[in-house]
């Protein structure tokens, strides 16, 4: 009896196992998702519009993307406008009106206002607008990149648990400009913290324009003022050699601690952050922004929705790394990107 | 009688007054100005600027310009840099560079002295073209670093009685540039060429050779100002082709009162602009003043000099010269 309802269990169940293998079989047979998604996707055109082709990040974008997006059968272009604004706003122009109008468009904003008309007669065009890292004033598709006032906060928080309860608490900053976005949110969160931490104080705010020679001088100019600051936040890793060279040369490494931000390039920040240049660096998390960045084409390609009906913000994920916790994966290489892109220069 | 009286304020002399003006308030007002460090800071602020400016001077009193001097001074370095970073050998790597900026040297003289093309036309082009080149063929980002241990970095390190080296080799150059201008026969006749190139042709002046020669020596000089840059940052970044770093160059050397149409000027109008300058930046940093406003204040004291220079000097057709920007 016993045995009997074993064989029927064991049959009824094989039974299920049966069908529904079977019904299985014929949802694989039918999946129509990969169709979709190539019918969705195949010839579709992305082009990256940075600030630069010769920074880190940007270069570590475009390899993320270009591999991404030939993946899928798409044609992925950059243009460089080499920090020059009007050359950005002429290659989003020319992109626009050409034949091969690019269905995506990625934009990383020199400020918040420039390109804004642009912007907004490209999606009237039917492009996609998403833009990357610079928030600017203007309802894009979607945004990807840094809230610029968390990371802010999370410079401020690692400048005032370096310097300690028992120190100076004087913080000098080397701003970027007054005119991006990135200076300007990043200021705003800075100051949030100090707020909160009132015995801390910012003695000094100049501006470095990005500039490393620029940010050397004014810094220089900072520590003699106030030779007791225990902390320094400059606004892009960029210029921070500037700053990092006033510290050097005022015989204070070790004493003042240097945060500042980057993109996470092995040489820009962690071998920075290994010998003490830097003391936390808030760094890019660069395979997952522009998996963020992959996704979200992929998804208003797909959308059917016409250009400038949703506005997403995905902001990466950060956080400061300091010499304490660098892992060997802290960083990405950019040398071996391009070796494995097949750049030979 | 000219040296007495309102009259003898030239532009030298009221930009020298404006910069002892600002020294003495600064002076005054702001704490740990004249600490021996600000002051050193202060000479080492402009000291790139001004070594950049002894060679616009030498071209612009040669009623010449040279507007790729930025560019040869930040692609020639990054060059070199990326050469070493891919593991070339220091000596080669040096003299190849060393070639490249006397080979653009020599092709902004050629252009402007033998093609007769306007030198804002010339160098113009051919900083475009440095840059472009560089950037695009030679080098895989905008900023190169120095590779670890180098000579330069050490060089870079040299202090002197806590004088960065940088001050040292202003200040060097200063007295050569001086040298070369006052007391060689080619130095003297870089002013009788840019007062009246003709004229100076017509006596069997090598004219022309003499042209190529201010341009090559130009772009060896802003070989150096990069050298010196990169020794001091560990790296150099070719983004400052596109600052108004080469404006600031102009100025420095023409507020300081060497004229556009050539001829006069030396080393000591030089100074005097890179001295009004460098206080000027010193002192607004030290208050904490925001660039905006920084900006606006340089530009508003610099027009202030040249609309004094143009009250009391005014021009007239004994002192325009032909050629006068």
């Amino acid at each position: 009896m016993k045995i009997l309802k074993t064989l029927m269990t064991a049959a009824a169940a094989l039974g299920i196992c049966v069908f529904t293998a079977n019904s299985f079989a014929e949802g694989l047979a039918e999946d129509p998702g990969p169709a979709a998604y190539a019918s969705a996707l195949k010839g579709k055109r992305v082009m990256l519009v940075p600030l630069t082709m010769g920074f880190d990040l940007a270069q570590g974008w475009a390899y993320y993307l270009k591999k991404e997006v030939e993946a899928w059968g798409g044609v992925f272009e950059t243009r460089d406008p080499n920090w020059n604004v009007d050359a950005g706003a002429q290659a989003i122009t020319d992109a626009i009106s050409s034949d091969t109008r690019p269905d995506v468009l990625i934009i990383h904003s020199p400020d918040l206002n420039s390109y804004s008309k642009l912007m907004k007669k490209a999606q009237k065009a039917g492009t996609y607008v998403m833009l990357v890292d610079n928030p600017a004033n203007f309802p894009a598709d979607a945004f990807v990149g840094s809230d610029w006032d968390r990371l802010g906060q999370l410079e401020a928080e690692a400048a005032i648990k370096a310097c300690g309860p028992s120190s100076s608490k004087k913080i000098g900053l080397v701003q970027g400009d007054q005119a991006n976005a990135s200076s300007l949110y990043q200021y705003a969160g800075i100051m949030k913290v100090l707020e909160k931490n009132p015995d801390f104080q910012v003695v000094a705010k100049p501006d470095s324009n990005w500039d490393a020679t620029t940010s050397r001088n004014v810094t220089t100019t900072m520590l003699q003022q106030h030779p007791d600051i225990c902390s320094i936040i400059d606004f892009w890793d960029g210029d921070a050699t500037g700053a990092s060279a006033a510290i050097r040369d005022a015989k204070l490494d070790g004493k003042v601690f240097l945060v500042t931000t980057g993109g996470g390039e092995k040489t820009a920040d962690c071998d920075k952050l290994e010998d003490g240049t830097y003391g936390a660096v808030v760094m890019t998390d660069l395979a997952r922004q522009s998996a963020d960045m992959n996704a979200i084409i992929k998804f208003l390609l797909q959308s059917g929705q016409p250009a400038g009906t949703s506005h997403t913000y995905i902001y990466t994920l950060e956080k400061a790394t300091t010499k304490a916790d660098l892992k060997p994966d802290s960083c990405w290489d950019l040398k071996a990107l391009q070796a494995e892109a097949g750049v030979q220069k | 009688m000219r040296g007495i009286g309102w009259a003898s304020l030239n532009q030298e002399r009221i930009v020298l007054g404006l910069a002892v003006l600002l020294f003495a308030a600064a002076a005054v007002g702001l704490p740990g100005f004249l600490a021996p460090d600000n002051l050193i800071a202060i000479v080492r602020s402009v000291s790139v600027l001004g070594i950049l400016a002894f060679g616009m001077a030498i071209v612009i009193i040669g009623r010449g310009i040279d507007l790729s001097m930025v560019a040869i001074m930040a692609m020639s370095v990054a060059w070199y840099l990326q050469l070493l970073n891919g593991g070339m050998s220091d000596g080669p790597a040096f003299l190849l560079v060393l070639a490249g900026v006397v080979g653009i040297g020599v092709l902004n003289g050629v252009l402007v002295a033998y093609a007769d093309v306007p030198a804002i036309f010339v160098t113009l082009a051919s900083g475009s073209f440095v840059f472009g080149y560089v950037r695009s063929q030679l080098i895989t980002q905008d900023a190169v670093a120095l590779p670890q241990g180098h000579w330069i970095e050490l060089f870079g390190g040299v202090r002197y009685l806590d004088i960065p080296v940088e001050v040292f080799v202003f200040a060097a150059l200063a007295v050569l540039t001086f040298l070369f201008l006052r007391f060689t026969k080619w130095g003297r006749y870089v002013y009788y060429a840019g007062d009246n190139p003709m004229a100076a042709r017509n006596i069997g002046m090598p004219v022309r050779p003499m042209q190529v020669l201010r341009y090559v020596l130009s772009a060896l000089i802003a070989f150096i100002a990069g050298l010196l840059t990169a020794a001091s940052l560990h790296s150099i970044n070719t983004r400052i082709v596109n600052s108004n770093l080469l404006y600031d160059i102009v100025l420095v050397a023409v507020i300081g009162g060497i004229g556009l149409s050539g001829g006069r000027g030396g080393v000591r109008n030089v100074l005097v602009g890179a001295a009004l300058i460098g206080i000027l930046l010193n002192a607004m940093t030290i208050i904490d003043i925001p660039t905006l406003y920084q900006n606006l204040i340089k530009a508003a004291i610099l027009l202030s000099a040249i609309v004094i220079d143009g009250i009391l000097n005014p021009r007239d057709e004994q002192t325009a010269q032909q050629g006068d920007i």
